[in-house]
């Protein structure tokens, strides 16, 4: 039971990135645009979020403040780095997997060059604790109270209600619907009224600000408040892309897909503590290589009937119609 | 496409022409990409360090050239991974594996060469040889993926970079004839397996660049002048309307794929396999968990060279040319990712490649192209023919 505990510890705070970006790549694709880009986005917001908790650690601010004030950095970081994605996708029609590839590649660059000119090293690293033993009252609750209040981040809480914000956006306003109509047939949309362009504008922002998000809380919960440019978020921006596919680009899918991911993840960087896997004696890096493989099988099996945005990856023109 | 072309032809110096067969265009937006990539790498030298920038520019446009052997030597790996991403890219496959695929042939050519009791005189040939092997067991997984399961390939390259990685740098830590544990690093490769050097002194260049070269025309002429490279074209170009036609799309992304993979993993062996600066040594790998740097500049290569194989063979030249400079930077006090962001700037700017044209044709039409309708609106037609 103890161990049952801890991987449920463990599972969440490395499921709320994946969960936050594989939404952002969900409001991007459906809008139309196809985000390859969020790993760059995502380093880009977390480092950010960690150059602000770096400079006001040692100001005596609540940690949990500090957090929160983070994250809001974080997203607008994040949502200037996707107005590139956006600028060329939309403005200038680009082919948006090489737009993507290009921003993915240019933050370690930026994120070395200064952190090795200024700090001497390959990032930034923040030695503040976020973590929190136990939620006031929520925590004392039986069992759930461990399992999901208890010895966690608040990035979980903070995590949870924006799937639900983001969930409500998605189905119920009237922005969702003319969202989601740019991304399977613009032109149908267009002819209704509906500005593509600052739909899709709107999607790959929502996108940056989740992603940047996203970032922050990895370096915050997975990467205990390290962040540098060579291993970046170590391919959290692709895998929440398969999470997303894997969740048909429904909000409730990814939030299971994403728990799916994060717990063989949280199992595979925790085998020595799990006796029966310990004692099996295989080389600890099969268990790393795990979350992709499992990427590889699942998207093996859900992507003949996908549930694509039919006009992801096309650059609308109005003159087209 | 002929038929429309002749409207045009009555006039001697027909700029416009040219521009159709795609070579001028691509060639001025690769132009203009290079500049804007300079001049914002400029630019983030001025912020990163105002006093030095332009001695730490000057560093990077011209520091090659007292390297010229090196600038050879580092073009090798990258324009094989180029030649890689360019030739997917020709069927409308985005190879962004070409980092996990030079990662296995790595593997496979080191494997041979430490394992392996061949004779001399053969015995890098077979190293190489393992390497394609490697890489092309990486690339055609995603190919069959792709065919098959109707899985994005990018998405699965992707994992298949992750799953190399770490796959060979645990085979490497496993097994004690290659990995010298208290340097953290692959030992030396005899020095009968390493690639045979040029005898350009002080450089190590070697004979991976003339293999590399060569191989890029050969690849030119199966594009251009076999049924393979047409119908591989056909696909690239309209994927229904090839099949329809009878060509066998599933069975044409896997070699492609396949071949793809076995570029990238030939880069990695002709890379490993290179002697180095030190008498008798040779490159080592480092299992440290991080993805092959290769790869991904092989995707700036082939944008660059517009996945056309002899404009790969010059980019990855240029490519390796201000890298050479940009490690001259450091003399100014700059980091040489410095070329690195100028590297992901000009993909940004390739990318716009089909705006940029139609800007370029248009100011050409104006300028010199005196008589003729101008503007826009005819460009726009050109550039579509053009593609």
């Amino acid at each position: 039971m103890e161990t049952v505990y801890y991987l449920i510890q463990n599972t969440l705070p490395v499921a709320i990135p994946l969960l936050l970006v594989a939404l952002g790549g969900m409001f991007s694709e459906t809008s139309g645009v196809v985000n390859i880009a969020l790993e760059g986005i995502m380093l880009f917001g977390a480092y950010f979020g960690a150059l602000f908790v770096y400079f006001v650690q040692d100001s005596g601010l609540d940690p949990q403040t500090i957090l929160v004030l983070g994250m809001l950095i974080a997203a607008v970081a994040g949502l200037i780095y996707s107005l590139l994605l956006s600028f060329a996708a939309v403005n200038m029609k680009a082919n948006q997997v090489i737009t993507g590839t290009s921003l993915n590649m240019l933050i370690p660059a930026i994120i070395l060059l200064f952190s090795k000119m200024y700090f001497d090293s390959d990032g930034v690293t923040t030695s503040i604790n976020f973590y929190i033993q136990k939620i006031p009252v929520l925590g004392d609750i039986p069992v759930l109270g461990r399992m999901f209040f208890q010895k966690t981040y608040i990035t979980v809480i903070i995590g949870f209600i924006l799937l639900a914000i983001a969930t409500l956006i998605f189905y119920k306003t009237k922005f969702g619907l003319r969202l989601r109509a740019c991304g399977e047939h613009p032109h149908a949309a267009d002819s209704v009224g509906i500005n593509v362009y600052k739909m899709r504008y709107a999607g790959v922002s929502i996108s940056g600000i989740l992603g940047g998000i996203g970032g922050f809380f990895y370096s915050v919960g997975v990467m205990d408040g390290n962040v540098n440019g060579h291993t970046g978020v170590a391919g959290f921006g692709f895998l929440a892309l398969a999470v997303m596919i894997f969740g048909q680009w429904r909000p409730g899918k990814i939030l299971f897909a994403s728990l799916f991911f994060a717990f063989l993840r949280t199992l595979a960087y925790s085998v020595s503590l799990i006796p029966f896997l310990y004692n099996l004696g295989i080389n600890q890096t099969y268990y790393r290589m795990l979350p992709y493989v499992a990427t590889m099988v699942v998207l093996a099996f859900t992507s003949k009937k996908s549930r694509a945005p039919k006009a992801a990856g096309i650059p609308y023109d109005k003159s087209l119609r | 496409m002929e038929g429309k072309n002749n409207i045009y032809n009555d006039n001697k110096f027909n700029i416009r022409n040219m521009m159709n067969k795609g070579i001028l265009s691509s060639f001025f937006s690769a132009l203009v990409a290079v500049f804007l990539g300079l001049i914002i790498g400029f630019f983030v030298m001025l912020i990163a360090l105002p006093a030095n920038a332009l001695i730490g520019f000057r560093h990077i446009i011209v520091g090659g050239l007292n390297r010229i052997g090196d600038v050879f030597y580092y073009a090798t790996p990258i324009l094989m991974t180029g030649l890689s991403v360019g030739f997917a890219n020709k069927m409308g496959l985005f190879n962004i594996g070409a980092s996990g695929q030079y990662t296995m042939g790595m593997y496979f050519a080191l494997y041979v060469a430490f394992m392996w009791d061949l004779p001399d005189s053969i015995h890098w040939i077979v190293a190489c040889l393992a390497g394609f092997v490697g890489g092309m067991i990486w690339g055609a997984i995603p190919g069959i993926f792709k065919a098959f399961l109707n899985v994005n390939e990018v998405i699965t390259s992707i994992m298949f970079n992750y799953i190399g990685m770490y796959l060979v740098d645990m085979l490497i830590q496993g097994n004690s004839a290659m990995y010298v544990s208290d340097k953290t690093r692959t030992q030396y490769i005899p020095a009968e397996v390493q690639m045979p050097s040029l005898g350009i002194p002080n450089s190590n260049v070697n004979l991976g660049i003339i293999l590399a070269i060569l191989i890029g025309i050969l690849l030119y002429i199966v594009l251009q002048k076999t049924i393979f490279g047409y119908e591989l074209k056909a696909t690239g170009f309209n994927r229904f309307a090839s099949e329809y036609a009878g060509m066998k799309g599933k069975r044409n992304i896997i070699i492609t794929m396949a071949i793809a993979g076995g570029l990238s993993g030939l880069g990695g062996a002709f890379g490993i396999l290179a002697p180095s600066g030190i008498a008798g040594s040779s490159m080592t790998y480092e299992p440290i968990n991080i993805i092959a740097p290769a790869g991904f500049n092989g995707i700036a290569v082939a944008l660059l060279g517009n996945s056309h194989p002899i404009g790969i063979i010059f980019s990855a030249i240029f490519i390796s040319y201000i890298q050479r400079g940009g490690t001259l930077a450091s003399l100014a006090g700059y980091k040489p990712e410095i070329i690195d962001i100028v590297i992901a700037v000009i993909i940004y700017f390739s990318a716009f490649a089909n705006i940029m044209n139609t800007a370029i044709l248009g100011f050409i039409v104006r300028h010199f192209g005196k008589g003729r309708k101008s503007g826009n609106t005819l460009a726009n037609d050109d550039i579509k023919e053009a593609e």
